[in-house]
């Protein structure tokens, strides 16, 4: 394999590995659910972002032909994830779980909870 | 009945089947445009209305910007979880919305989602506003800005409603 | 040099994985613990494909598609399902 070739998925993987690792800290290190739900759905899917190109590069040079099968995966976890988040959410908010205290407009959640508009003037700060 | 009624999920499954598979061989070509060709025909009467795509050049640049801020987004993200969490100051926000079709809330959502340090969390029934959570909130009616701005106005020019 | 990158990344991800196990076990919720094993899930994708690159084969991108698939549909249920299957409200 060529050096220039084993650079860039050595780079793609460590960035993959270290987002991978920032979001699963965040997941166990953030004070609340409504935190909690940021790192995952962000940090992680950059991370698998990368991964997923190093393995792309690795499999189309050790192949030897474009293979660009596991771009579904990203497209995928891509598509999925904002999905799988914004229901967390819903749970967490039925389920009453509390906010920080340091929330601000903890006001909304009682209108987020029943869908209806936030009450007239308290337009979040 | 027409012979193909969803375009561009035609094309998506043919693309997505040679993907699946791996290779460009001739019997994967045809089967893939077998399925391409029937399953459409086939599901086309259990789906729901949805709005075309006006601009589809518009749409692509919206997905690279989309893209570029995902990137952005989540460095921001990563540094303000490995900085002091006691600095950040998360809160709610509401956004009104005037994007009538579901298919361009969901979009709009999922965007708002994937990056600018926020999660959306619900949208109101009457689809007037949409319920997020940000991460860190300086200023909450810049944030709002920023999305209708940013997000909502390209969608919006992209389906036309 | 892939070598060495492989083995410094597969120790991320399995840190990475712990810290979700703790989670799992701590969360004071149950959506905590629903936002950890859908976090479990990519992490478990991320592990199949180093060692699909570790050991040179395209087998394992079948595996990771697979779970991907059902940790979306299993995140998507549990939600549903802790919704919808509360009486009281």
């Amino acid at each position: 394999m060529p050096l220039y070739l084993e650079i860039i998925i050595c780079v793609c993987l460590l960035i993959g590995g270290l987002f991978l690792l920032v979001g699963s800290y965040g997941l166990a290190r953030l004070p609340d659910i409504y935190m909690r739900l940021h790192s995952p759905t962000k940090a992680s899917t950059l991370g698998i972002t990368g991964v997923l190109v190093a393995s792309m590069i690795y499999q189309s040079y050790s192949k030897g032909f474009l293979s660009i099968q596991e771009f579904l995966i990203t497209l995928f976890l891509l598509i999925t994830a904002p999905v799988a988040a914004n229901m967390i959410a819903k749970t967490a908010l039925h389920h009453r779980t509390k906010a920080l205290e340091k929330t601000q407009g903890q006001a909304l959640m009682a209108s987020i909870r029943e869908r209806q508009a936030p009450n007239s003037t308290q337009d979040a700060d | 009945m027409k012979f193909l009624p969803m375009p561009f999920h035609t094309v998506l499954l043919f693309v997505v089947w040679l993907l699946l598979n791996n290779s460009m061989s001739v019997g994967h070509i045809v089967l893939a445009l077998f399925f391409a060709i029937t399953i459409p025909m086939l599901v086309n009467g259990m789906r729901d209305e949805h709005p075309k795509i006006l601009k589809p050049w518009k749409a692509i640049c919206y997905v690279l910007m989309v893209m570029k801020d995902i990137v952005v987004a989540n460095v921001e993200v990563a540094l303000w979880i490995i900085g002091p969490v006691k600095k950040l100051k998360p809160g709610f926000v509401a956004i009104p919305i005037n994007i009538q079709s579901d298919l361009g809330i969901t979009i709009l959502a999922s965007t708002v989602s994937l990056t600018p340090g926020t999660v959306s969390a619900e949208v109101s029934e009457d689809k007037q506003w949409l319920y997020i959570h940000a991460l860190h909130l300086d200023n909450g009616s810049e944030l709002i800005e920023t999305v209708k701005q940013r997000y909502e106005k390209p969608i919006k020019e992209i389906f036309g409603c | 040099m892939l070598t060495y990158t492989i083995v410094i990344v597969a120790i991320c991800i399995c840190v990475a994985l712990i810290l979700n196990l703790w989670r799992l076990m701590v969360g004071p919720t149950v959506s905590d613990r629903i936002l950890a094993l859908d976090t479990m899930y990519i992490n478990a994708i991320a592990l199949i494909l180093l060692y699909g690159i570790y050991a040179n084969t395209a087998l394992y991108f079948e595996a990771a598609l697979l779970i991907a698939m059902l940790g979306f549909v299993s995140t998507a249920a549990l939600c549903k399902y802790l919704l919808r299957g509360d009486i009281i409200e």
